[in-house]
């Protein structure tokens, strides 16, 4: 029998606000020290009481937007409580009766996948083991840090849908400036069973906790296919509905303690936090700060001239897009950039083995500006860019210390050729008999000659004076 | 055990609930639990007094968490003179040691000790008082009221802590709040017969007294029927047991407050510091919350409470549409006797059927002359106006 995946997500993401979601704690993307940006109301202490940010409910709204939700403009908060030391209230704020986007849908490649809700909660703090005492400290800088949980439905069918729409949920909350979505910041649950092909019952499901490498849940999901796959075919065991975690260093999910998921967290209305209400005056005003999407910026490319499929490519990164934007602004023609980019730049980083795009915009403009405009040549500029990624040289220093000035002497360049010429008698008679491409080999040999230090056009003039003769 | 928990200064003359935050000085909840707590800040009403010059002169002994009937589960010992219960803050403004104190009406206990005490106390309107610096129960309705000698000191100090504040969310918007006593003679008072027939006879009593002196001051006064006051009651326990099983889950022991001498694990840790930590009603209080947010019980108990709570206000308005203000016994006898803790939830249970409306609705009320008069949302001048023009008759 033919088997098919069924899989929803939970994904949590971080906002990209100041500051904490009912605090006014900031700084706790970039913390000094443990416990660094904490107060009585995000330590849980009695007396405080919670003040909503109103930078998270926009941000919150614009991932509606972004993922076709419908918006609530009545939205309320819930707590749920559990005892846990890095939760100091013992309860956590989130939103459980009315989230604020419901029933959205996002497209990748020909499938929609459905979702379902997106709400807004509080992060937790951090647990940290002391081996040399053997106890736990607590570290509160992230309880509170807003976060949107997203709920997708049950729609993927592959470990491959699963990549590739978290891929675009990353890139479309980073164009939007909703979430910075850095390394590990995006957590999944991943909600996984299995069905003969055809079937519209769901199977039983398993849940995977806490997930952020994209490879480890790429690995989970190929893992609990197979076995749930084997469960039902060769009743190697009976599933049943669980939490399991990913365990990287074996490879396998394995179930979670079941006390850690039978829980009854209590939800009920938070008392202190009035119903949030999102006129349509306040709704418009969150519509118009959208900023483009990638769909929306991969058209303004093209619109630019760059080609379809590089225009996507651009758009598909904020690094890239952001990098390609500062050098158009510098003054750069959109073609030229987009090819440095996409070609050199990402060939770089391919090299050093680099993830994201950390170039200063004004070096890699003024390395264009002079390939441009024949300063120095192509190859030249490569040799510059390199030297750029690796080790972050001054343009316009590097190319002075390197000679990779084209102002070489016009004398040099043509003894060079005339010597050229002299020495390969062949090639010079085949470019006399009509083939053309004789010119090319030879004008090959002196930029070769010349270490790529002379001026292509000047040379290939000289050339063909010489060889006209 | 003296009326104060912690004494701050001498010539003081306002006493502060020690459910209620001052920088610097520990607040207890009179718990085991907070024994040792000291807040990094101040309620919002008592910057307030101290921004308008008033001293404090210290911190009142309560009933732990104020959850009881006149401060006897105070871990610190109750307040009580031969066998007979009374209120620190109200005994403390009786003796006219202090001026007015500022307590935490969660389920009626500072209306109570000042309606036994003869004192007044008036229970704002709900978001009318910052709740900034309460140790937090019952969110949804516990305020911070006045215990005073008279309506027109009540009114005085209401002044100054009333207005909105930024840092609660459910502060109502007015910057202001309009006290001005107004002239009573016309108005009409509605004495709710349930609540009448569930007091003692020497309660009654008092309430036919007072109701005489209305007249006397040209206020009609007539017998009214609340169908809805044990719904209130019921509704308000459960509502307020969940929050304050919610509210009080922050006392872990993992970062203040009490912690167990040893334990071997987290949960240990949880279970021994909470379970030395609290007081028995506490603990009922706990138990009661959890089960009745547990999800097998949400609809039935804790949502069903949400809509009798919007049934009751309903109710009680319709009733307020009609005469300007309610009259109410505050408790059901004339005196309190200590009685055996491990009835205390019970017993906290059935006297709330009086204080109970007031709570579950955020109407104002206020303790006077041994009553309680409720009057609609914002009308706090109304109950004291009528509270001063009574007390005006004896004098
Ligand atoms: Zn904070």
């Amino acid at each position: 029998m033919k088997y098919e995946l069924v899989i929803g997500l939970e994904t949590h993401v971080e906002l990209s606000t100041a500051s904490k979601l009912f605090c006014s704690c900031g700084g706790h993307s970039s913390p000094k020290e443990p416990n660094d940006c904490v107060c009585p109301a995000c330590c849980g202490m009695p007396g405080m009481l919670p003040v909503t940010n109103k930078h998270a409910i926009e941000l919150a709204v614009k991932a509606g937007f972004m993922l076709n939700c419908k918006i609530n403009q009545y939205t309320t908060f819930d707590k749920k409580s559990y005892y846990y030391p890095d939760l100091p209230a013992s309860y956590q704020t989130t939103q459980w009766f009315n989230p604020i986007c419901v029933d959205g849908s996002v497209e990748i490649g020909d499938r929609t996948i459905g979702i379902k809700q997106i709400h807004l909660e509080e992060d937790a703090g951090k647990l940290v083991h002391d081996d040399a005492t053997n106890t736990s400290l607590v570290d509160y800088n992230r309880t509170s840090v807003p976060l949107i949980e997203i709920v997708s439905r049950p729609d993927f069918r592959s470990a491959d849908e699963v990549i590739t729409y978290l891929k675009k949920l990353k890139s479309s909350l980073q164009f939007a400036g909703i979430s910075e979505c850095e390394e590990g910041a995006m957590r999944c649950d991943v909600n996984i069973s299995v069905r003969p092909e055809g079937s519209e019952e769901f199977g039983v499901r398993a849940e995977i906790k806490n997930m952020s490498s994209l490879s480890e849940i790429k690995d989970a999901i190929e893992f609990e296919k197979v076995r749930h796959v084997d469960a039902l075919e060769r009743h190697t065991e009976v599933l049943v509905q669980e939490t399991r975690r990913w365990d990287d260093v074996k490879r396998r999910t394995f179930p979670m303690r079941n006390k850690e998921t039978a829980a009854d967290y209590r939800y009920f209305p938070d008392p202190n936090l009035m119903p949030i209400v999102i006129d349509d005056a306040w709704l418009e005003e969150i519509r118009a700060s959208m900023p483009a999407t990638a769909e929306e910026q991969s058209l303004r490319y093209t619109e630019m001239g760059i080609p379809e499929k590089e225009a996507m490519v651009l758009a598909s990164d904020r690094k890239l897009s952001d990098t390609f934007d500062e050098v158009v602004a510098l003054g750069r023609a959109p073609k030229s950039v987009a090819s440095w980019i996409l070609t050199e730049c990402m060939g770089n980083m391919k090299r050093l083995e680099i993830d994201e795009l950390n170039i200063d915009a004004a070096k890699l403009a003024r390395i264009i500006e002079l390939v441009d405009t024949n300063e120095i040549t192509r190859p030249a500029g490569k040799k510059v860019l390199s030297a750029v990624f690796e080790s972050d040289v001054d343009v316009d220093k590097y190319c002075e210390e390197n000679g990779l000035n084209v102002k070489v002497d016009e004398s040099l360049i043509l003894t060079t050729v005339q010597r050229i010429v002299a020495e390969n008698p062949d090639a010079v008679a085949n470019y006399k008999s009509g083939k053309t491409k004789a010119m090319q080999a030879l004008f090959g040999l002196i930029m070769r000659e010349l270490k790529g230090t002379g001026d292509p056009v000047v040379i290939r003039t000289l050339l063909e004076q010489e060889l006209n003769k | 055990m003296g009326y104060f928990v912690n004494s701050i200064n001498p010539s003081g003359k306002i006493a502060v609930d020690d459910t209620i935050l001052i920088k610097g000085t520990p607040a207890t909840a009179g718990s085991k639990m907070l024994e040792n707590f000291t807040p990094l800040f101040s309620a919002e009403a008592v910057e307030r007094l101290e921004k308008a010059g008033y001293e404090i002169a210290g911190k009142t002994n309560v009933g732990e968490f104020g959850l009881d009937l006149l401060g006897e589960t105070s871990f610190f010992g109750a307040n009580e003179e031969d066998g007979v219960l009374a209120g620190a803050a109200a005994s403390l403004v009786k003796k006219g040691e202090v001026k007015a104190a500022l307590s935490v009406d969660l389920n009626g206990a500072p209306r109570r000790a000042a309606a036994l005490a003869g004192v007044d106390f008036i229970k704002p309107t709900y978001g009318t008082v910052s709740r900034y610096g309460v140790i937090a129960c019952a969110c949804s309705g516990e305020q911070i009221g006045v215990t005073a000698p008279d309506a027109e000191t009540a009114k005085e100090i209401l002044s100054v802590i009333a207005g909105h504040d930024s840092k609660d969310g459910t502060s109502l918007p007015a910057e202001k709040y309009d006290y001005a006593l107004t002239d009573v003679k016309g108005m009409k008072v509605a004495l709710i017969k349930e609540l009448y027939d569930l007091a003692s006879d020497a309660v009654k009593t008092g309430i036919d007294k007072y109701a005489a002196s209305l007249k006397a001051l040209g206020v009609t006064v007539e017998d009214v029927s609340l169908d809805i006051v044990k719904e209130a009651q019921t509704a308000w326990q459960i509502l307020m047991s969940a929050e304050t099983t919610n509210n009080l889950s922050r006392f872990d022991g993992v970062k203040y407050g009490h912690r167990a001498a040893e334990y071997k694990n987290i949960d240990e840790l949880y279970v021994k510091s909470r379970t030395e930590g609290f007081g028995f009603l506490t603990k009922a209080t706990i138990i009661y919350g959890s089960d009745v947010l547990s999800k097998s019980k949400y609809d039935a108990c804790y949502d069903k409470s949400m809509r009798i709570r919007r049934v009751v206000t309903e109710k009680v308005k319709a009733v307020l549409a009609s005469y300007d203000a309610i009259l109410a016994p505050a408790c059901s006898q004339a005196e309190y006797k200590a009685y055996d803790v491990l009835d205390s939830f019970e017993k906290v249970f059935e006297e709330s059927v009086f204080t109970a409306i007031p709570s579950i609705t955020g109407l104002p009320a206020m303790a006077t002359k041994g009553v309680q008069l409720i009057a609609d949302s914002y009308k706090d001048n109304v109950l004291l106006s009528i509270a001063k023009s009574v007390e005006g008759l004896e004098a």
